[in-house]
Parts: C-alpha cells; sequence; structure tokens
C-alpha cells in the first residue's frame, strides 16, 4: 500500500454566524494517494469545499474554526503549521483552482504576469526571461493558442473556457504533488467543459499529480475519477472506487443522486428528485442527517438516534457506506449498473 | 441586491424536519416535483416572509437602533415642541440677555442677544428641520421613482430627455443651483425652501432607480411576464418595482439627512428660510454677531449634527437588512 | 480615444448652451436689472438708460441671451451690471485663488483618506477601524458652515486670550503679502483643514469600503491560494483596484469644488470664486453670475471627462474607440 500524500483525520470546521454556529465539516477522514484522481461529490452545503479549503488556510479565521482535526501532508500537519509555513506551501506542493473562471483573475493585471507570479512567488530567482518562456510553454500546453501573444493579454480578452485553461496552467506550474479543483468546470457551456476535461486529463498524465476533483456532476466523476467520496452534511456517506460506486451504490442518498438524473436509454414517467430540501447545517437532524429525505430509513430509530459511522460494506475493503441498513440495499443496481451504449464508466 | 422574484413570497426555513409518518415507499412511486413531496412525506417545513428577515436584520444592528431611538427623541421633541419648549421662541426679555446656560428659569441653552430662551428657539427650529427634511425626501422619493421607473422601462426618447434634464442639473454645482433658484423663487418661506429642495433631491433617485428598470428589464421574469399576457403597468409594479423598494428606501431615508443639512446651509447664507420661521441655519447665522458667546453657535449645529447622525445610523442598518448578498461590513 | 474626447466636447456643447439659457432666462426673471439699477445710488438716470441701451434690458429674454453669448466670446465674458468693470479678470483672479486651496485641500485629504482607507480595511473592526468610522460617520454629519465657524471662533478665541496668531480666520493675506507666502498659508490653514476634514471622512470610507469590496473578491482568493505573501497581495492586487473608483470620484469632486467652496468661502470671507458668486447674487448682478455659471459648468464637464479617461486608462477592460 503506498502511502498516501494527504491524509485528513476527523476534520470539523465551523462557522459563527449571526444565527448560529454552522457546521460545515464534521469529522472528515479520508486519503489522497499519489498518482490518483479522487472525486468529492455532493450537493451545494456538503462541505466539500470547505474541507480543501481548511486545509490550506484559506477560510477566514474568524468566522471560520478548526476546532479538531488533522492534515498530514508529506509527514506535515497542516492544521498545526503557521501562516508564513502554509503560504510557502500554497502554489508550490499544493494548487488550487477554482470555480469561476470569469472573476478568478485580477481584471487589471496581464495573464502572462499573473501566471508568471505564480512561478516568481516560489523561486524569486529566476530570471525573467526564463519564467517568460516556461509560462509560454505552460499556456501551451493546456491549449491556449498563440501564447506569445496572449502572454500580454488581460483576462477580460480571454473567453471562459481559455481563462480556466490559463488556471489550470497557474496551478500546475510548480509542479505540485498535489492538485485541488473545485468544481472547475460548473461555470462553463457544456462543450467548453468536455474541453476543460480533457485539459484537466492531459495535464495529470503530465505532471502525476495527486488530485482532488470537486463536483456536482455525476458525468465527470465517472469520466475522471479512480475513487469517489460522497459527502452529505459534512460527513462521508460513502466511498470507494469509481466502477464499484457506479455500478453498486450502497447508501440511499448516492442512489437518490444517480436516480434523479435522466436515463438516456429508457423512458420514464416522471423525473425523480430526492424529496426535502439540505439540511440546516445549524440545526442538523439528529442521527443520521439523511434520514428526512431517505427512502430507507423509514422512520426506523437508529436512523434519527445514531449516527451511521463508515462501515465496509460487500466484504470488500475498498467500498464503505455511512449507512445503518446498507445490506438492505444488496442487489440494488443503480441505472448505470447496465453498459449504457457509448455512455458513461 | 438581491431581486426578489415576487412570486416567490416565502422562503422556506429548514429548522428540524419531522419524522416520516406513514410507510410510503417513495422508492418506488413516481415523485411530483418540489414542495408538494415533502408534504407528501409529512415532513415539515418553516417559513418566515421577506419583511421578517429585513426586521430581524435591522434590529440585530446595534447603532441602527441607538440612531432610531436618537431620532424618536429628537423629533419628538420638534413634534411636540408646544410642550417641550418652556418659552416660544419670540418671547424676549430684555433683562436676561446674552445669558449663558443655565438651570436658573430653565434657560439650560442660555439666552441670545434679545433674551430669547435658545432651548426654545433649538427645539422649534427642530421642527421645522423635521417637516423640511421629511416631505422633501419623501417628494422626491416619490417623484424621482415614477421618472425613474418610465425612464428606465420605456427607453427611448423618452429615456434620453429625462436623463437630459437630470443631466444639467448635475452639471451646475449643487449650491448654485440651489442659490440661484432661492433668488429666483424668493427665499425665506419654509416650503418655498421644501419646494425648491425636492426640485433637486429627486434627480438622484430617478438615477438609481432607473438603472434599476434598465438591467431587470431583460430578465427572464419579465418576459415571462410578458409572454403571459402581463400588461406595461402590471411588469412594473408587480415585478420590477418591488426591487426598487430597498434602493429608494435607503435613499429617501439618508435623503432627510442631506435635505436638513442643505437646509441649514441656504438658511445660514440667507437664502433659505428667514426669520421669524425659525431655522438651525438661521440660529447660526445669527450666531455669528456674538462669537463670544459659545453657546449660540455651538447647540444649533450640534442638534444638526445628532439628527443627521441619527439618520446616517438608520439610513446604514436599512441598507444593511435589505440588502442580504452585502457583505456584512458593519457601520 | 481622441475621437472619443472630440465626441464628449462636442456633446457637453447643445448641453452647456442648455444650461447657460435656461440660467440665464432663470436669474432674469429672478430679478429685474432694471430695478436694481435704480436702487442703485451711484447710478443717475442717465446711467441707467445708458446701461438699459447697453445691455438691451428692454428686449426679451431670449435676445438679451444671444447679446450675452456674443458679449461672452468678444468682449470675455461682459462687464458687470453693477460695476461697469470687466467681469473676466475678477472670474480669473477668484478662480486662481480658489484653485490654490482647494487643491491643497483636496490632494491632503486624499491622501490621508487612501490611507486610512487600507489601513481601516486590513485591521476591520480594530479600535483604529472604529475610530476612523465614528470620525467619517460624524465627518458626514456635519454642516461645513458649522465645523468652520468653529474653526473660527476657536481661533479668535486663541487670539484673543494668548495674543499669538496661528491661523487667520478670515481674508486671504494681511496686507503687503503675496500669493506665495507663509502668510497666505496662514490664511488658507483653516479653510483648508475644514474642506479637509469633510472630504476626508468621504474618501475614507469610500476607499475603505472599496478595499473591503476587493479584499473578498475571488482573484484575491486566487492570489492567495497561489502562496503570495499577504502584504503583497494587498499592495499589487487590492489597491491597485481598490483605488480605481476613488481617482474617479475625487476628479468629480474636484471638478464639483471648483464651483467654489461657497459656504467655505463665505465664513472665511476668502477671495474666491464661490464668494464672488454670492456675492453677485445678492447684488442680483445678472453678467457676473452667468459667467460664474459658465465656467463651473466648463469646470465640471471638463472633470467629468477627466475622470472617464483616468478610468479608462487605470482600468483595462474600459477602452474608448
Amino acid at each position: 500500500m503506498p502511502e498516501p500524500i494527504l491524509s485528513i483525520k476527523d476534520l470539523v470546521v465551523e462557522f459563527k454566524t449571526d444565527d448560529g454556529v454552522v457546521h460545515a465539516v464534521d469529522g472528515l477522514t479520508y486519503d489522497v494517494f499519489p498518482g490518483e484522481t479522487l472525486g468529492i461529490v455532493g450537493e451545494s452545503g456538503s462541505g466539500k469545499s470547505v474541507s480543501t479549503m481548511s486545509i490550506l488556510g484559506l477560510i477566514p479565521q474568524p468566522p471560520g474554526r478548526i476546532p479538531s482535526g488533522s492534515a498530514m501532508f508529506k509527514g506535515k500537519d497542516l492544521l498545526k503549521l503557521k501562516k508564513r509555513q502554509l503560504q510557502r506551501l500554497r502554489g508550490d506542493e499544493v494548487a488550487m483552482v477554482f470555480q469561476d473562471p470569469m472573476t478568478s483573475l485580477n481584471p487589471v493585471l496581464k495573464v502572462g504576469y499573473q501566471l508568471a507570479e505564480m512561478i516568481k512567488t516560489h523561486y524569486p530567482k529566476q530570471k525573467d526571461a526564463e519564467v517568460r518562456t516556461r509560462v509560454i510553454d505552460l499556456m501551451r500546453m493546456v491549449g491556449i493558442p498563440n501564447p506569445d501573444a496572449r502572454y500580454d493579454n488581460y483576462p477580460h480578452e480571454f473567453s471562459g473556457g481559455m481563462r480556466q485553461r490559463a488556471m489550470i496552467a497557474m496551478a500546475i506550474a510548480n509542479s505540485p504533488s498535489l492538485l485541488i479543483a473545485d468544481e472547475p468546470t460548473t461555470a462553463l457551456d457544456v462543450t467548453i467543459q468536455a474541453q476543460v476535461l480533457e485539459v484537466l486529463k492531459t495535464v495529470q498524465a503530465e505532471t502525476n499529480a495527486a488530485t482532488i476533483l470537486i463536483t456536482h456532476d455525476l458525468g465527470i466523476v465517472a469520466e475522471l475519477c479512480d475513487r469517489v467520496l460522497v459527502m452529505y452534511a459534512g460527513r462521508i456517506v460513502e466511498q470507494g472506487d469509481v466502477h464499484t460506486i457506479f455500478e453498486n451504490p450502497r447508501h440511499p442518498y448516492t442512489i437518490g443522486l444517480m436516480d434523479s438524473l435522466p436515463k438516456l436509454t429508457e423512458d420514464e414517467e416522471a423525473l425523480r428528485p430526492i424529496p426535502g430540501q439540505p439540511p440546516s447545517l445549524i440545526n442538523r437532524p439528529t442521527g443520521c442527517a439523511f434520514h428526512p429525505r431517505c427512502f430507507l430509513s423509514q422512520g426506523r430509530l437508529p436512523c434519527h438516534e445514531e449516527v451511521p459511522l463508515l462501515r465496509p460494506v460487500d466484504g470488500g475493503t475498498e467500498h464503505y457506506s455511512a449507512c445503518h441498513f446498507a445490506e438492505e440495499l444488496v442487489g440494488h443496481h443503480s441505472k448505470f449498473s447496465s453498459p449504457v451504449a457509448g455512455g458513461v464508466a | 441586491m438581491t431581486e426578489i422574484d415576487p412570486r416567490a413570497k416565502e422562503i422556506p426555513l429548514d429548522d428540524n424536519v419531522a419524522p416520516l409518518e406513514q410507510n410510503v415507499d417513495l422508492f418506488k412511486t413516481p415523485a411530483p416535483y418540489g414542495i408538494d413531496i415533502t408534504a407528501a412525506a409529512g415532513l415539515e417545513v418553516q417559513t418566515r416572509s421577506q419583511w421578517d428577515y429585513v426586521r430581524r436584520r435591522f434590529f440585530r444592528h446595534r447603532l441602527a437602533l441607538i440612531g432610531l431611538f436618537g431620532l424618536v427623541v429628537i423629533f419628538g421633541a420638534g413634534i411636540f415642541a408646544n410642550f417641550v419648549a418652556p418659552y416660544s421662541f419670540s418671547e424676549i426679555d430684555l433683562n436676561n440677555i446674552l445669558a449663558a446656560p443655565t438651570t436658573a428659569g430653565h434657560h439650560f441653552f442660555g439666552t441670545d442677544n434679545i433674551g430669547r430662551d435658545y432651548f426654545s428657539r433649538v427645539v422649534w427650529g427642530i421642527r421645522t428641520s423635521e417637516e423640511v427634511g421629511l416631505v422633501v425626501a419623501a417628494a422626491s422619493s416619490v417623484v424621482g421613482m415614477i421618472v425613474g421607473a418610465i425612464s428606465g422601462y420605456y427607453g427611448g426618447w423618452l429615456d434620453n430627455l429625462l436623463m437630459r434634464i437630470t443631466d444639467l442639473v448635475l452639471t451646475l454645482p449643487a449650491i448654485a443651483i440651489l442659490l440661484t433658484a432661492a433668488a429666483l423663487l424668493g427665499s425665506g418661506s419654509q416650503w418655498r425652501t421644501t419646494f425648491i429642495l425636492a426640485a433637486f433631491f429627486w434627480t438622484g433617485i430617478a438615477r438609481v432607480v432607473r438603472g434599476i428598470f434598465l438591467s431587470l428589464r431583460e430578465k427572464e421574469y419579465v418576459e415571462a411576464a410578458k409572454a403571459s399576457g402581463a400588461g406595461d403597468l402590471r411588469i412594473m409594479f408587480r415585478h420590477i418595482l418591488p426591487n426598487t423598494l430597498g434602493p429608494i428606501i435607503v435613499n429617501g431615508t439618508l435623503a432627510v439627512g442631506a435635505a436638513i443639512i442643505t437646509e441649514a446651509a441656504l438658511s445660514f447664507l440667507g437664502f433659505g428660510i428667514k426669520p421669524p420661521t425659525p431655522s438651525l441655519g438661521v440660529l447660526v447665522s445669527d450666531a455669528q454677531t456674538n462669537p463670544q458667546q459659545w453657546w449660540l453657535t455651538v447647540f444649533p449645529g450640534l442638534t444638526i449634527v445628532l439628527i443627521v447622525l441619527c439618520v446616517n445610523f438608520v439610513g446604514d442598518g436599512l441598507r444593511d437588512a435589505l440588502d442580504p448578498q452585502q457583505r456584512r461590513i458593519r457601520a | 480615444m481622441i475621437t472619443y474626447i472630440i465626441r464628449r466636447i462636442l456633446y457637453s456643447i447643445p448641453v452647456l448652451i442648455l444650461s447657460t439659457f435656461l440660467s440665464f432666462t432663470f436669474v432674469s426673471l429672478a430679478g429685474n436689472p432694471t430695478l436694481a439699477l435704480k436702487a442703485n445710488p451711484r447710478f443717475s438716470q442717465n446711467t441707467v438708460d445708458l446701461i438699459s441701451a447697453r445691455y438691451h434690458l428692454s428686449d426679451p429674454i431670449p435676445i438679451r441671451y444671444l447679446y450675452w453669448v456674443r458679449d461672452v466670446f468678444t468682449h470675455k465674458l461682459g462687464s458687470s451690471l453693477s460695476t461697469l468693470q470687466p467681469i473676466w479678470p475678477d472670474i480669473a483672479r477668484t478662480m486662481g485663488h480658489t484653485a490654490q486651496f482647494i487643491i491643497l485641500s483636496e490632494v491632503l485629504a486624499i491622501i490621508l483618506g487612501v490611507a486610512v482607507g487600507i489601513y481601516s480595511a486590513i485591521r476591520q473592526y480594530s479600535v483604529f477601524d472604529y475610530s476612523f468610522t465614528t470620525f467619517s460617520f460624524l465627518g458626514f454629519a456635519m454642516p461645513t458652515f458649522w465645523l468652520a465657524l468653529l474653526l473660527q471662533i476657536l481661533f479668535v478665541d486663541i487670539y484673543l486670550k494668548w495674543n499669538v496668531r496661528i491661523f487667520y480666520t478670515s481674508g486671504l493675506n494681511s496686507p503687503g503679502q503675496g500669493t506665495w507666502s507663509l502668510d497666505r498659508l496662514q490664511h488658507l490653514a483653516l479653510p483648508i483643514i475644514t474642506l479637509c476634514i469633510i472630504s476626508f471622512a468621504g474618501y475614507s470610507r469610500y476607499m475603505r469600503a472599496s478595499m473591503l469590496d476587493v479584499i473578498n473578491s475571488d482573484y484575491v482568493r486566487t492570489a492567495r491560494a497561489k502562496g503570495v505573501p499577504e502584504r503583497k497581495i494587498i499592495m499589487r492586487h487590492v489597491v491597485r483596484n481598490a483605488l480605481i473608483p476613488i481617482i474617479t470620484v475625487a476628479s468629480l469632486n474636484f471638478g464639483a469644488l471648483l464651483g467654489g467652496a461657497i459656504i467655505t468661502e463665505s465664513v472665511f470671507s476668502l477671495d474666491g470664486i464661490g464668494f464672488y458668486f454670492i456675492n453677485e447674487l445678492r447684488n442680483n448682478d445678472l453678467y457676473a453670475v452667468m459667467a460664474y455659471l459658465v465656467v463651473t459648468s466648463v469646470a465640471i464637464i471638463a472633470f467629468n471627462l477627466i475622470a472617464d479617461l483616468l478610468y479608462g486608462i487605470l482600468d483595462p477592460r474600459i477602452r474608448y474607440d
């Protein structure tokens, strides 16, 4: 078993607001292994973005708070590092790509300058000319046409897809060991999404960085990820490798997510959303956070008394589910278990 | 400012939800959409209206509450000047001129150069100021809202014309226009001054309202309303106008303070309200002849400062309360 | 860019014409100049008649307006109705004085305001922030004339008590002193302080709000994720963006102030264009008032244009063509 490059244990993140304390992340534990692509799936408010941003020190500490947990990265606990040390790590060993390319670049600075800044911040001794060459190479790698000229462009002269490519180029500039992509394609048109995903795949192949891909889009997960975590209300409810999860989901939430997607190969009478609303993170339901919307629960006692822990299912060691009654889902196959012509997974 | 889609009157609040009552196998049954299914499942959802949210947010704002309290006290004193002021504002007592503030004879603010009780004069001045301020703010808001709505919604030559008019007002320095207008229309009367001020202030709010109309005119829910046969007036009133209420309220509140200061300045220069009508500006102006008697200058000015301060606090609180998207940049 | 400037200038001409015509009509209706002339004890009936004829005072307003326009170009804004002196030298002189004290005051206000705004935003909710927020609120609530008066009274008091002149409380100069002397500075100090305090309140709040806006933006988050040190982020990314709206507001403000800080000049009896205007308005001197309005309109339009151009220079997203 290779050593994980990132190992998060029992992470808890809270936010103090006027309405009360928001429990954004509630005891999160997972590992990321070198070279793999880990997908984190969940709705808005599931805590998927907060978990990664908090370990990098990117959430404002009032009102945010990390009362407990550890995040071991290459032998160091990120949560215990000083600001300066974390700062040196960001952009060099761990890099992030954010969701909205339209607003993620400084509008008054040239694109080339901003990419160069990534390099110069961590390697100030590099010569300007060399940095410029490297930036142009990076831009070429991610498919930005005419990078020589584009170096001196401003962000508003780039299209959305190109900006996101620039962000990806920026992220891999210093060959980080861990790349975190937070909903990188959500704000883009579908056709551009496909292109940017291709860029991500290329970049992964080139740098062999471990990647955390945060998204709510199951299609992207199927395309790019090796393993998947499904999060709900700040906890992991299911995790496993991508094929297993898609073929044999063992948590009612995961099943609900997949079922809410329309199926291309059969007729359906109506769409099937998951009933109800995402839970309030200030007043979480007792016991399992999902039980008010769960078709499996049916009001049973353990569901609203005990918080279910992640347990291995199907006898293996790679597939976990946090459901008291996960066994009852044995034999349930999701929509995606039968191959779809030319489609997913 | 977050948009309010008037159809969505309520924002569901997810507090604790009740557990399932029946044994419904939702997995097998095709699901109807949305809130209905929540009800079918026996789940409860608490709702609060938009205005509840606004009220809650406002009352959490300490400064706004202080401002509100201050305004109630001060404006209350003005409204009830008859009862609050120990003397009338013109009662002369030549035995007691230029007295420093004292508790004797209830001359809390002293007396002026012909023995009039200054506290009373200030209180009566408050009444004048609040009348001017409130009327100017209300009138200019209404006019500005109408003009801005028409201009922003219909666009075209009407918009151009109205905007050129406001431009004209803006290419001359404010004081100059006001002074010139006062010279033309004659000054001295409180209502003339009010009219002049209102005729100037409406341009500001008109621009803001117009801006909102312009941006919302193209939004999808307006198109949807048109497609379902809604007429122009209905669209304007039901769909777009509610979104302008927030800025109008904030602007109107702050306009009260601005109007009071401007009227005081005009009166000070002799182009606003003239005696015998009491005005805080006139009081300060008169005090110039007796610079040694500090109370003559300080108290009316201090009153203006307090009023405008309170108005601004309240305005700030309203702005925070009405715009949930804004970061909490407190005070 | 040049075509844009030219277009703007061309566009302002009709606006200028319309606004001057309206003002002219306004002011003419405000007071019958003939009456004012007759009331002037220095003028005999003969003089009054001469002046009436000269200024075509018996003609309808639009005609008079045209004569005035002609006078603007041929006689440099014409001559004052009450003193029969040419107006332009007065305007030039007073404008110079106003400009002198406004430039000093605004530059100071901007520098201090920006500095305080930046620091308040970085140290949000600190004692520093709260104190200056309070100060700004007071600044907004304070009527200019009252602040000016208080300062005046204070320094008169100091003089009377201790017989030392720190700052003068009225006028531009003691007799015999020049434009660039310490004496002039002592005279201008109080007006500058007055104006500066009021402007500073605005600039510091505005800068703080702008900074906070930028600090919470996505691209600053990106810069943090890149590992750029906080100080560089503030200086290189935040301030540059936050400054843009301030510069344009400052420019607009400056244009408006050139119309004369009328109130301040009145209180301190400064020989500036605002003081000039208000005196001429009291005298019902049509031509002088019109001259003032024209000059200040041009100043405001010019600085509006400058503000827009500055914005275009500072923000690469805006390009005028």
